[in-house]
């Protein structure tokens, strides 16, 4: 029981980061109904000159925001530079960019920093508090919920509660309508890009203290559960990539822990196959059109 | 059958495969390669029998995705079970014709519960499923590491070549006549009635079910098609190796392939020939320089930068560089 309370919270921890790398998948998939498969190498390459700057200041602080202004900067650019002069025509084409992206960003990464394991340290202690002589819950963990929660209540106040939430909401409804009533249509698209790749970058910062460390491959499984996180949502939900990333951090620990930690990505893997074919739609579905 | 033949006009795009019998270059690249055997240095050789190799797999993804409009990013996977089948049926009975049939079965197999679950898939949601798949292989080689000896992997029991010619020869030869064979059969099938009901899938998939064609029959039809062919491929890169192990097929393998195919143009056997030499000579390239430049970060991770460039530069000069999906460009002109 002990074990399995300690999981619990271990895996909720995991499950914030998930999530908050699946809200990232979901805001792109909104704003341009394209899944951005360089998720994953745009937030490993926003950690490494997190972590460089760390290093070369001695500070995680300045490192943390260095990386979360880069993750802004880089979706922009991402955006501004290759993904606006894709023909979306064919849902294939984003894909296949994206993908050459990931090739372009690993290659650059391994060259410049090396294709070996880097330490990444945590900003708090990993040692779990005890309760009641059961280890749940560490500071680190703490700083997890805290950063994720952030981010979940100022994207919600952004989106339902600022001019400029309403406009991105508008241009990625009606990008035409909004177009005549001079919302400026692509400056939100890159807005949207540019917010989607700093939450991402936020969960690779948080994710990358508790795995081997960092390395220009880090985050493929990560994108793989966040993906899956963000299809059990139903990729068009906020709240469903939230729910999703839980899940997917619980399942994936409780297989870790139970079965080894070996099994957790095939576990990943059939749990996306059974959403795909039960319910490609998501959890989160409603027969209803988008609201945003 | 009771079925109706599909429109005439989603068959007119390639005309000139149309014209020209597989035959017509199967059989003179295949005295040119056994020419080429006898007169490359053994590291030449070797690098032609790769080549063969790789197209066995991208002349199987391409006629996939181009012709049927699937993207899968788990051919690398694919090419493991071929490979691993291979190794284990080499192992334990040393019969290389027993051991690649066996591989290509299996991954038929494995293609055939992959290409059900796709067929009810599209686009990003396949192309997330097959990289899942992908980037599952080194797990599987460690929870079952008792078959797949986990990151070691295994090697492969391979009786010698016949006295007259070496190694590298042979191995040319096995490839080569793998990836002809596959060109060969893929070409039919492309010029037949299966390339036809893939187009028609792939163009429009109403207009396809009510010409009669089964869509979600064709579909994974196809899957299993270009699964057998990326089984045929890692059984002959385990032959190459001598050796698996999930090293040998990592996610950055599947993206290579399918920016071969990118590259070579989607839907041509003849784009799948330039990947397959790009494949080879791209990271031979980037290897001398790194040489030359003495360092050893450069080495792999230029070629992955320059395969990264090329991918999104082909795809951006030429929105079309899917030169077989210009169609819908077309359809849809005029609606923004």
């Amino acid at each position: 029981m002990d074990r399995f309370l300690y999981l619990t919270f271990d895996g909720l921890s995991r499950g914030a980061v998930y999530a908050a790398f699946a809200l990232a998948l979901v805001l792109i998939w909104r704003a341009a109904r394209i899944v951005n498969f360089a998720q994953g190498a745009m937030a490993v390459a926003t950690a490494y000159a997190g972590y460089s700057v760390t290093n070369a200041t001695g500070s995680y602080w300045l490192g943390f925001i260095v990386a979360i202004v880069g993750g802004l900067v880089l979706g922009a650019l991402v955006e501004r530079v290759v993904m606006r002069f894709v023909d979306h025509s064919s849902p294939l084409n984003g894909v296949v960019v994206a993908l050459g992206l990931v090739l372009i960003i690993q290659g650059v990464l391994g060259m410049i920093y090396g294709n070996e394991f880097r330490p990444a340290p945590a900003p708090f202690s990993r040692d779990a508090f005890q309760f009641g002589g059961v280890a749940l819950l560490s500071r680190y963990d703490l700083f997890v919920f805290a950063a994720v929660g952030a981010v979940v209540v100022l994207l919600t106040l952004l989106f339902t509660r600022t001019p400029t939430g309403l406009r991105m909401r508008a241009a990625a409804f009606a990008p035409d309508v909004s177009r005549l009533l001079g919302v400026p249509v692509s400056g939100m698209l890159t807005l949207g890009w540019a917010l989607a790749a700093a939450v991402g970058s936020l969960a690779g910062m948080l994710v990358v203290p508790t795995e081997l460390g960092l390395h220009p491959n880090a985050m493929d499984l990560l994108f793989i559960s966040a993906f899956t996180a963000a299809v059990l949502g139903g990729l068009d939900s906020p709240v469903g990539a939230v729910v999703g990333g839980l899940v997917v951090g619980l399942l994936l620990t409780y297989v870790s822990g139970y079965l080894g930690a070996t099994v957790a990505p095939m576990a990943v893997l059939i749990l996306l196959v059974v959403v795909l074919l039960g319910r490609p739609d998501g959890l989160f579905s409603r027969a209803k059109a988008r609201t945003a | 059958m009771t079925t109706i033949e599909a429109p005439e006009k989603v068959t007119t795009n390639h005309p000139k495969t149309k014209r020209l019998s597989p035959l017509l270059y199967v059989v003179p690249a295949a005295i040119l390669i056994l020419a080429l055997t006898y007169t490359l240095p053994p590291f030449r050789n070797y690098q032609l029998a790769t080549v063969g190799a790789y197209l066995c797999v991208t002349a199987g993804l391409t006629i996939l995705t181009g012709l049927n409009g699937q993207l899968s990013l788990g051919h690398g996977a694919l090419m493991a079970t071929g490979a691993y089948t291979l190794a284990l049926m080499q192992n334990r009975f040393n019969v290389l014709a027993l051991g690649i049939l066996a591989a290509v079965l299996v991954t038929t197999v494995a293609g055939g519960v992959i290409g059900l679950a796709a067929a009810r898939l599209r686009g990003p949601y396949l192309a997330g499923l097959t990289l899942a798949v992908a980037v599952v292989v080194p797990s599987i080689a460690s929870t079952f590491d008792e078959t797949f000896n986990s990151d070691q992997g295994l090697t492969v029991a391979l009786e010698p070549p016949p006295d007259a010619v070496t190694v590298e020869q042979w191995q040319a030869w096995v490839c080569w006549a793998g990836a002809l064979v596959t060109v060969l059969v893929l070409a039919y099938l492309a010029r037949g009635r299966f390339g036809r009901d893939m187009k028609a899938v792939r163009d429009d998939e109403t207009a396809a079910k009510l010409a009669g064609i089964g869509v979600a029959r064709t579909q994974v039809l196809a899957f299993v098609v270009s699964a057998a062919c990326a089984g045929l491929a890692g059984a002959l890169f385990a032959v190459l190796a001598q050796s698996v192990s999930p090293g040998a097929f990592p996610l950055t393998l599947s993206l290579f392939l399918v920016m071969a195919v990118v590259i070579g143009g989607l839907g041509r056997l003849s784009g799948a020939l330039i990947g397959a030499v790009l494949l080879v000579a791209l990271p031979e390239i980037a290897h001398s320089i790194a040489e030359d430049a003495g360092s050893q970060r450069l080495e792999g991770n230029l070629a992955l930068t320059f395969f990264g460039v090329v991918l999104v530069a082909v795809m951006l000069a030429a929105p079309g560089g899917l030169a077989s999906l210009r169609w819908k460009r077309n359809k849809q002109k005029g609606r923004t």
